[in-house]
């Protein structure tokens, strides 16, 4: 037994009494940017990974969806966290940058349509009906508007800013076509001012990610929402689990798959994927099924694999 | 102006005097009136500014109250010595006041560096004309363009074109350039009030222009410019809208050991948490808001004391 053997056997025992999981030999930063909905769970991920491997350096940031890509799509940071798909023309950007990559589900959301508390007539809504209150030029002004049993109150309208990923996926889903609304809205790019404007107004009106919902629901009503003849659905774990409810959507990563090559990247999205289910019911979100979070493993590093340079 | 010869050193008995010089009592009934009437003027004048000065100051304590009511018990060493975590009871400031220092030096020496340099050219030597009435007019208006823009400056420039990534000195470069133009005018204006017979003085004993300024000019104004410095040195701390564009990170648990390490910064970290839905990462936020006030409070006592020292030398 020569001395380095010795040397490596006690580290190996200084590895073990530390704790089984500490792994200091990965070394290297791991970049993340995007949805500042998708944050709260990667921020969560970072700070578990790091306690298994200290000497890798995650970093977080929130540039929204929008910003997320068009870095990711330069080939600046590593992971993009996404709340809507990635765009034919940011996918085409990535192509001409030789960026190729593979899209993660991490976890569930579903958009809340809220009203105040004091507002009882408003049982349910349909798409339709909210097509005709959001869309461009809408002429409707009073809840009476919408339905001619409603009162003849003033609707206040509160929604996200057009930077927002919500602001994407909600007109996309209620108009046909993304980036179609009205503008005469109170908007933010903050959801609290939202969640403060609905809860303080009788007669308004706003949408926002359930997160949102789930932490007010005490000043604030979520409207049950009903597609194409369906009974009319409120937002809750089981219903944007099952897809029950129309307004649900996925929480991406968008992982570049050059990078995935090296290991600390690798190691990352393995173990943000199989902790998701945890890590998102954590901070708030909908997790996926336990199998879908296998599937995604097999998929990441089927898709690593693949990517691999050949010699 | 006979009646109040020799009445100069006793201004009571000046005024009775004037007094018996007058012309008839109706005139004086006149001026009486009119006295009456800007007396009046002056004290409501004076209580409508202390009402200004008093609902300024309501505003401020109103804020600060709330804030510290709300932050106040969150503000413990674990808060200081902690990274960020999504449990907001084991949550963190550290990476973003490291971060904040980081900027903070970094800002300071180029802002001086640059900002004091062109306002020394500007005022001191450089010839006027149209080249610097130019630049003048394009300092002030820069100091009126939206922080974002800076921002956006700073990604094209430091980040990508001179490939510095999203690193301290990128975030510290960019807040340069913003408070850039705040602290020239301040040092010209500063250098402006130089008594011009200082100037004269050092040329008439030989002194060349630079001579002049290193040795008379700067030192005579240091106390002007560093009042512009710790304004423009508040404004820079507390920005987050660049630094977000700039790509600057939310999550770190790791601080800055070299000018090229990612950072993140207190209003980030702020502008995070107080964008989450969980009302503990709003309190945290009001925490995090302490600090900084606290942090630029500490900085700028200490530049008024070094300003004091040096004006009593």
């Amino acid at each position: 037994m020569n001395v380095s053997k010795i040397i490596a056997g006690l580290m190996a025992v200084s590895a073990a009494t530390t704790g089984w999981a500490v792994d200091k030999s990965l070394k290297g930063e791991v970049k993340l940017d995007g949805s500042s909905t998708v944050f709260p769970i990667a921020e969560a991920a970072a700070e578990e990974f790091q306690k298994e491997y200290p000497n890798v350096r995650v970093t977080v940031g929130l540039s929204g969806t929008g910003g997320g890509f068009k870095k990711f799509v330069a080939g600046e940071i590593d992971i993009s966290n996404a709340s809507r798909k990635i765009k034919d023309e940011e996918s085409k950007k990535a192509e001409g940058n030789k960026v190729a990559f593979v899209e993660l589900p991490l976890a569930n959301d579903g958009i809340s349509v809220v009203v105040n508390p004091q507002n009882k007539f408003v049982t349910s809504l349909t798409l339709e009906q909210l097509k005709a209150i959001w869309e461009p030029g809408s002429k409707v002004k009073t809840w009476k508007d919408v339905d001619p049993s409603w009162p003849a109150d003033a609707i206040k309208l509160y929604g996200p800013g057009s930077d927002s990923g919500t602001f994407d996926f909600f007109t996309e889903h209620v108009m046909g076509t993304a980036r179609l609304s009205r503008n005469d809205y109170n908007a933010s790019e903050d959801d609290n001012v939202l969640v403060t404007g609905v809860s303080r107004d009788k007669s308004a009106m706003g949408y926002f990610g359930f997160a949102y919902f789930v932490e007010n629901q005490k000043t604030l009503r979520a409207v049950p929402i009903s597609h194409k003849g369906q009974p009319p659905v409120l937002p809750s774990v089981e219903s944007i689990e099952k897809g029950t409810y129309s307004l649900a959507r996925p929480l991406l990563l968008y992982v570049n798959l050059k990078s995935a090559q090296r290991p600390e990247v690798k190691a990352f999205v393995e173990f943000i994927v199989k902790n998701g289910a945890k890590l998102s019911k954590e901070v708030g979100y909908v997790p996926l099924k336990e199998a879908v979070y296998t599937e995604t493993v097999k998929k990441f590093q089927g898709a690593v694999g693949s990517a691999k340079p050949s010699h | 102006m006979s009646q109040i010869e020799g009445t100069v050193d006793n201004p009571k008995r000046a005024l009775r005097e004037q007094d018996r010089s007058m012309p008839d009592k109706e005139n004086r009934a006149i001026f009486a009136v009119n006295a009456q009437r800007r007396k009046l003027k002056e004290q409501v004048f004076y209580y409508l500014i202390f009402l200004a000065t008093l609902s300024a100051l309501f505003v401020l304590v109103y804020l600060i109250g709330s804030i510290f009511s709300d932050g106040w018990p969150y503000l413990n060493w674990d808060f200081l010595t902690n990274f960020p975590s999504r449990f907001p009871a084991k949550a963190g400031f550290k990476s973003a006041i490291y971060g904040t220092a980081w900027l903070g030096c970094l800002t300071l020496f180029f802002s001086v560096l640059f900002g004091v340099g062109s306002a020394v050219y500007l005022q001191e030597l450089s010839a006027k004309g149209r080249l610097s009435s130019g630049i003048e007019l394009s300092i002030a208006t820069l100091a009126g363009v939206p922080s974002i823009i800076y921002g956006m400056l700073g990604l094209g420039i430091f980040v990508r074109f001179l490939a510095l990534g999203r690193s301290v000195l990128a975030g510290a470069l960019t807040l340069s350039l913003l408070i850039l133009p705040v602290i020239i005018i301040a040092s010209r204006e500063a250098l402006k009030s130089v008594p011009d017979s200082i100037r004269m003085g050092a040329f008439a004993l030989g002194a060349t222009r630079w001579q002049t300024v290193r040795d008379h000019v700067l030192p005579a104004a240091i106390p002007g410019i560093a009042t512009g410095v710790i304004l423009a040195m508040a404004r820079s701390i507390g920005e987050a809208a660049p630094l977000i564009l700039l790509g600057a990170l939310t999550y770190i648990a790791f601080v800055p050991e070299s000018v090229f390490d990612s950072f993140t910064a207190m209003p980030i970290q702020i502008f995070n948490w107080a964008s989450r839905p969980q009302a503990q990462f709003h309190d945290l936020a009001a925490a995090g808001i302490i600090v900084l006030l606290g942090f630029l409070l500490i900085c700028n006592s200490a530049a008024i004391i070094l300003r004091s020292r040096w004006r009593a030398k």
